[in-house]
């Protein structure tokens, strides 16, 4: 009896599913609309109804597998595992993956199946690993939602390209002075607004991100506008670069080694290794120092941070300065890496990845930042094929993960010290 | 003058759209406090459902005008609105009571998402169409300098005028405004006095898309091109607009969307049009400074 009232009304809702499912589709789906040969401003359809239907009889089929599974979910008696356990199990787990992630980091570029695709990858992975760290300390320690987060990038980026171009400075000159100019415009954002909070600073920091997008594509005396900056010199081994022949020693002469382009990639891919791995020790010591403290007392309540005696402008804006910094040093390889930079490559998509990455991650959680990086980049360059789908596959493994795992893949926001543990623990 | 008035005109019909989609940013950011970052992308579909059915209609050739534009309009509105009912159904609601940045990131899924299936099922190119309704008053015509006021501008501004009106007369005077209204102020209040919360959310949701919807069409019509990328921009502005009247105010949203229009439009008449976005941020970070809680928000209070 019960079970056949439960039958009809999944049916029931099988049918409404189908229903919304034909609205939504059938017009953006079905009727494609292109533009006419015969008259060149007029528009056509191009109708794709069965490509449609076939989206709609998916919907419904998502939708009745997720029946099922809800129904072997009531049926079954689920052991309960107690949250401490739960999180004992999490700090073990978060401590095994730091050891294997950093064994397989390091060792990567010399396992058999490396080919340059999978360091490419990796390196990117990297830089995106880098990015979220750097995020991390902003919106994870700080509690600041920065939305603009990809201008400290940009502004990294493009202090490398014009330094390096027009100053001819080293590689290892200019990064420091990037991560300068980035903390520079950090502060210089963070100054007038970080009064305010929560959602106004979101849209603020995301306004200075186009804002710095606008200047770097229409300022074209400066930074060369949408053509941007190319030839910018490759990084080299301490003075040693990676070419064929030279005026200077090379590096391959320099250990007797046979040329290989391999070796810039394997070089480009341990510096990010070692500027990410910087960030990372950097936050996990800073959380020890009085600051970092103060971070993680900002974030968890203002209000009792200003009667205690800290400065929220002044601890919010060194956090956003840190943060910027290693933006910009992330920004400053982007540069040494690909040779040209252009407005384009700092779009808000970027931030908006980025900010993913972190909150997909388990706010506060380092491990997580990588976690999340690999899925989500990783993820996205195995439908590299698919050009068209990447990015559809992407929005959509966004929603899907942050409602499967609301607390994100490897949640840690604990604080580090607490005056007393909380009672139902 | 007869170029500033010229211009006024112009703002005014701009500030219309962003105003009409900055009442849902700022309707759900009101009731439920997250940015809906997806509600520029729902304003691009609403134009591209529009688009859709004018050229399923043959709008422009032989049937009569404003019958055409009413079933358009009705068509924008229901599909739209069936598109907000989604995506808070399927992206918002499993993640009420969570953590807000969750939802955030959701809103942020889904705005990439919806961009995305516009660009794969309506192709990247834009979609141009031909002007549906021409001509227009004209005033003052002094040499080069003409002051005119198209028939597209008042369709524009009335239907605004007209939206305006039904819904403002729908929050105030209707139980359905009174249950909006009581979610806003406490939400678990309104639950405990037996408010449908849930329904109350999807309303503001379908009536955020359905506003949306009709800012969509008139983009259409106003600027006669659209592509899948509209939304992003379109919609941080109005979001913008919501955010410098103060977030959570529905007068707040529509003046807003008036300033950000006319600070845009006057800004690419008499400085730099390439710097006309960058005006639009600068001004608001400026507001924000002297006005933290927007132009007619409320300053939250601050408990302990």
């Amino acid at each position: 009896m019960q079970d056949k009232k439960n039958i009809s009304i999944i049916l029931k809702d099988l049918l409404f599913t189908g229903l919304i499912a034909t609205i939504l589709l059938i017009p953006i789906v079905g009727l494609r609309t292109e533009i006419s040969t015969a008259d060149s401003t007029g528009l056509i359809f191009d109708y794709n109804f069965l490509i449609a239907f076939i989206v709609i009889a998916f919907v419904i089929g998502v939708r009745f597998l997720f029946h099922i599974y809800w129904f072997s979910k009531i049926k079954k008696t689920q052991k309960e595992k107690s949250e401490k356990d739960k999180k004992l199990f999490l700090k073990k787990l978060n401590l095994y993956l730091g050891i294997i992630a950093g064994f397989v980091a390091f060792t990567l570029p010399f396992m058999p199946f490396a080919n340059r695709y999978v360091v490419d990858v990796a390196t990117l992975v990297l830089t995106y690993v880098m990015l979220g760290w750097g995020l991390n300390i902003v919106v994870g320690l700080a509690g600041l939602l920065d939305l603009g987060y990809v201008a400290f990038f940009a502004v990294g980026a493009y202090s490398y390209a014009l330094l390096s171009t027009s100053f001819d400075l080293s590689f290892w000159i200019c990064l420091p002075l990037a991560g300068i100019l980035s903390a520079f415009a950090g502060i210089l954002l963070g100054f007038p607004v970080l009064r305010l909070r929560g959602d106004y600073l979101a849209i603020v920091t995301l306004g200075f991100g186009e804002i710095i997008r606008l200047i770097l594509l229409n300022w074209y005396e400066f930074t060369n506008g949408p053509d941007g900056i190319s030839r910018i010199p490759r990084p080299s081994f301490f003075g040693f670069p990676f070419e064929r022949k030279s005026d200077v020693t090379t590096f391959h002469e320099l250990f007797g080694l046979e040329y290989s382009t391999m070796h810039r990639i394997i070089f480009l891919y341990y510096l990010i290794l070692i500027l990410a791995l910087l960030t990372n020790f950097f936050t996990i010591k800073i959380r020890n120092l009085p600051v970092g403290r103060a971070w993680e007392a900002l974030r968890e309540d203002e209000t009792a941070c200003r009667a205690i005696g800290i400065n929220p402008t002044n601890t919010k804006l060194t956090a956003f300065a840190i943060g910027a910094m290693f933006g910009g040093f992330a920004g400053s390889f982007f540069a040494t890496r690909q040779g040209f930079v252009s407005p384009e490559s700092f779009t808000f998509i970027e931030s908006a990845i980025i900010l993913a990455i972190v909150v997909l991650g388990g706010m506060g959680s380092q491990i997580g930042v990588v976690v999340a990086s690999i899925v989500l980049i990783g993820s996205t360059e195995l439908f590299r094929e698919l050009e068209q789908f990447r990015m559809l596959a992407f929005g959509l493994a966004m929603i899907v993960i942050m409602i499967m795992k609301p607390r994100g893949l490897l949640s840690n926001r604990e604080p580090s010290i607490l005056m007393h543990t909380k009672k139902n623990e | 003058m007869e170029y500033f008035l010229q211009q006024l005109i112009n703002s005014l019909t701009l500030g219309s759209i962003y105003g009409l989609i900055a009442i849902g940013y700022t309707m759900v950011y009101g009731i439920i406090g997250m940015i809906n970052f997806a509600h520029g992308d729902v304003f691009m579909i609403g134009s591209f459902v529009s688009l859709i059915a004018m050229v399923l209609l043959g709008v422009g050739t032989g049937i009569f005008l404003p019958f055409a534009l009413l079933v358009v309009l009705i068509a924008a509105i229901l599909i739209t609105s069936v598109y907000g009912w989604t995506l808070e159904r399927v992206a918002y609601r499993p993640l009420r009571g969570s953590f807000r940045l969750a939802a955030l990131i959701t809103a942020l899924g889904a705005s990439i998402f919806l961009q995305n299936f516009v660009q794969v099922t309506q192709g990247a190119k834009i979609k141009p169409i031909q002007p549906v309704i021409q001509g227009g008053f004209t005033f003052f015509e002094n040499g080069a300098l003409v002051v005119s006021l198209s028939y597209l501008q008042i369709f524009i501004i009335i239907i605004t005028i007209v939206l305006l009106s039904i819904f403002s007369y729908l929050i105030s005077k209707t139980p359905l405004g009174r249950s909006q209204r009581a979610c806003e102020q406490d939400l678990t209040m309104a639950r405990l006095l037996g408010i449908n919360v849930d329904r109350t959310i999807s309303t503001t949701f379908i009536i955020g898309a359905a506003l949306a919807s009709v800012a969509g069409m008139m983009f259409v019509l106003y600027y006669g091109v659209i592509d899948f990328f509209i939304g992003f921009l379109t919609g941080i502005k109005a979001f913008t607009a919501a955010v410098l009247g103060g977030i959570g105010s529905i007068p707040g949203a529509v003046i807003g969307g008036l300033l950000i229009g006319l600070i845009e439009t006057f800004w690419s008449a008499y400085f730099t049009i390439e710097y006309k976005d960058v005006a639009v941020f600068g001004i608001l970070v400026i507001v924000l400074i002297f006005r933290p809680y927007g132009i007619l928000g409320k300053p939250e209070v601050e408990k302990v």
